[in-house]
């Protein structure tokens, strides 16, 4: 029982928001729990993200890892279409963007399922 | 000139547009706390600036926030009377203007003739700058007309004007943290280079400048995380020591939270490499920060270190860029989407050699795409029953953008069954592009007002 792996969506796992200057955005992604950290760093690739976000072919993606802050911060450059002033997106900034990051779907041990957010 | 009773510094607005009704229950429980105390509002974004001096050209009394007034009026009176000081970035391309308005509002409610400071030196659209721009921009100098072009500013004429006896202090472009900065430097009377301190401020400043952003606004995400009040959402308060470090707080029966989650999520937000913020006073280095629950609604900061600031300022220039246009027209029931994707076509089509052209099938897939429809193409089509059609260009012509208006409209009568809803835009587009300076270039100081 305790081999047993989930697929959920990375957003059971971590919160996130997304901030833009230019044609960079910067998505966190905070653990909802310490136990689930571990699972974070191997699975949130800087290669994983930008298989996210193959569509808007980012130039870079940079991870930053903040283990005091269980936290992981991303840095994708060239996914803005030009950013505020240039892009013809609904929304420009690409502030919804952290919830496209946070479907990205991650493997958790059963175990660590108690740790999860959302719905059992 | 130090000062060693904690500063408080509370924020009562995060951006041009932010609530109007924020600024009463911070500016009571500063009152309350007996405490030293600062008021900030940030309200420039972006391209903000470009805004104003759109406006000042139609005014030459405008360019300043639009909503100051609604801003202040709650909250003047009371703040001269019980010596809370007031920084924002409120003065945007008329900082002059706009703290001749304040000096008036304050005779309007009765209350003390504020000392009135004008920060300056941000501003650097003017032609005696443009060879600057020109070296620093290089083959990015924009060809279109610059309507404006602002340098980022740091906290020391913010300081010098608080020490200096001002009441309000009114600035342009100057970096949001430094809102902060400005305030702490001129409380603790910190050296320059006392990076780590500065550092410190500086993060205390990044919390607080996107207001409720940090006390539980654009964080609620029900049955993940829930926030009680987002009606009613009380703003940032930072309690600053001696040191630098802050807890942030927010007002007593006000709604929203503040706890670890959202501290962590503003800490991170609009940030790129976290061992080096950069603004014009101090490099900070946030990989050894912690945050701390210390009670209901309060969070301490604390690890954070400074680095020496950089040899130069971040400039924005934005430019006149042409034209974008937008259209809307929605579809409903059996095959709404099929008739969609059909009236898309046919607008691509109406449209082809115009502009690239983005296209969004609201309710199927809008904000998640790119500009080039890679994202719409890889959605298999599907059977959504309320789909909103958008579609956007931009062109340098006026006329030409305004061909994809006419198309969208002439759906009414060409397109498929049963269209409805056409909205239509049209706006100047301002393009942006960004240089550092040296910052010998760039001559900052203040004014205080007769």
């Amino acid at each position: 029982m305790t081999d047993t792996v989930l697929t959920v969506p990375l957003h059971r796992l971590a919160h996130g928001r997304t901030g833009d200057k230019g044609n960079r955005s910067n998505i966190s992604v905070i653990a909802w729990h310490p136990a689930l950290w571990d699972v974070l760093v191997d699975q949130v690739t800087e290669e994983a993200v930008a298989r996210q976000f193959a569509e808007r072919r980012p130039s870079q993606v940079t991870r930053h890892v903040l283990p005091k802050l269980q936290a992981m911060n991303f840095v994708l450059d060239g996914v803005l279409d030009g950013g505020v002033n240039d892009a013809l997106n609904l929304d420009s900034h690409g502030k919804a963007l952290s919830f496209l990051l946070l479907d990205l779907p991650v493997q958790v041990p059963a175990a660590l399922a108690q740790h999860l957010a959302g719905p059992r | 000139m130090a000062n060693h009773s904690p500063l408080l510094v509370g924020c009562a607005a995060g951006f041009s547009g932010d609530r109007t009704d924020a600024a009463a229950p911070v500016v009571q429980a500063l009152v309350d706390s007996g405490r030293p105390a600062v008021l900030i509002f940030e309200t420039l974004a972006e391209r903000t600036l470009a805004l104003a001096q759109l406006a000042r050209r139609g005014n030459p009394e405008a360019g300043y926030e639009p909503l100051l007034d609604d801003l202040l009026r709650p909250v003047l009176a009371q703040c001269l009377r019980h010596g809370v000081r007031i920084v924002s970035n409120f003065g945007a391309a008329n900082p002059h203007g706009a703290a001749l308005r304040i000096q008036q509002l304050a005779r309007e409610l009765g209350a003390r003739r504020p000392r009135v400071a004008v920060v300056h030196g941000d501003d650097l659209s003017g032609p005696e700058h443009r060879a600057l721009l020109a070296q620093a921009l290089g083959a990015d100098m924009p060809t279109q007309p610059i309507v404006s072009a602002n340098a980022y500013i740091g906290a020391q004429p913010i300081a010098d004007a608080l020490r200096a006896g001002a009441d309000i202090v009114v600035c342009g472009r100057v970096a949001d943290p430094s809102l902060v900065v400005g305030p702490a430097l001129a409380h603790y009377g910190w050296q320059l280079d006392d990076w780590d301190r500065l550092a410190r401020a500086t993060m205390a400043g990044h919390l607080l400048e996107c207001g409720a952003q940090v006390t539980g606004g654009y964080f609620a995400d029900p049955g993940y995380k829930d926030v009680a009040g987002l009606a009613r959402l009380g703003y940032p308060i930072a309690e600053i020591d001696a040191d630098g470090h802050c807890s942030i707080t927010k007002p007593a029966s006000t709604g929203g939270r503040v706890d670890e989650r959202t501290v962590k999520e503003q800490l991170l937000y609009e940030l790129h490499d976290p061992a080096a913020y950069l603004t014009p006073d101090v490099v900070a280095d946030i990989t050894g920060a912690r945050v701390a629950q210390a009670g209901t609604d309060r969070v301490r900061l604390d690890g954070v270190r400074g680095h020496a600031r950089t040899p130069t300022l971040k400039v924005n220039v934005c430019f006149e860029s042409g034209w974008f246009a937008e259209g809307e027209i929605s579809y409903a029931g059996a095959r709404a989407e099929a008739r969609a994707r059909l009236a898309g076509e046919v607008l691509r089509e109406r449209l082809a050699g115009v502009a690239p052209l983005r296209i969004d099938l609201i309710g199927v897939a809008s904000v998640f795409g790119d500009d080039a429809g890679r994202w719409l193409a890889a959605q298999a089509p599907g059977d959504a029953r309320d789909v909103r059609l958008r579609v956007a260009l931009q062109h340098p012509e006026h006329a030409s953008a305004q061909r994809l208006v006419r198309e969208v409209t002439a759906l009414y009568c060409c397109g498929p069954a049963g269209g409805g809803g056409v909205r239509t835009a049209m706006r100047p587009r301002l393009g942006t592009v960004s240089c550092l300076v040296p910052r010998a270039a760039v001559a900052t100081g203040f004014t205080l007002l007769d």
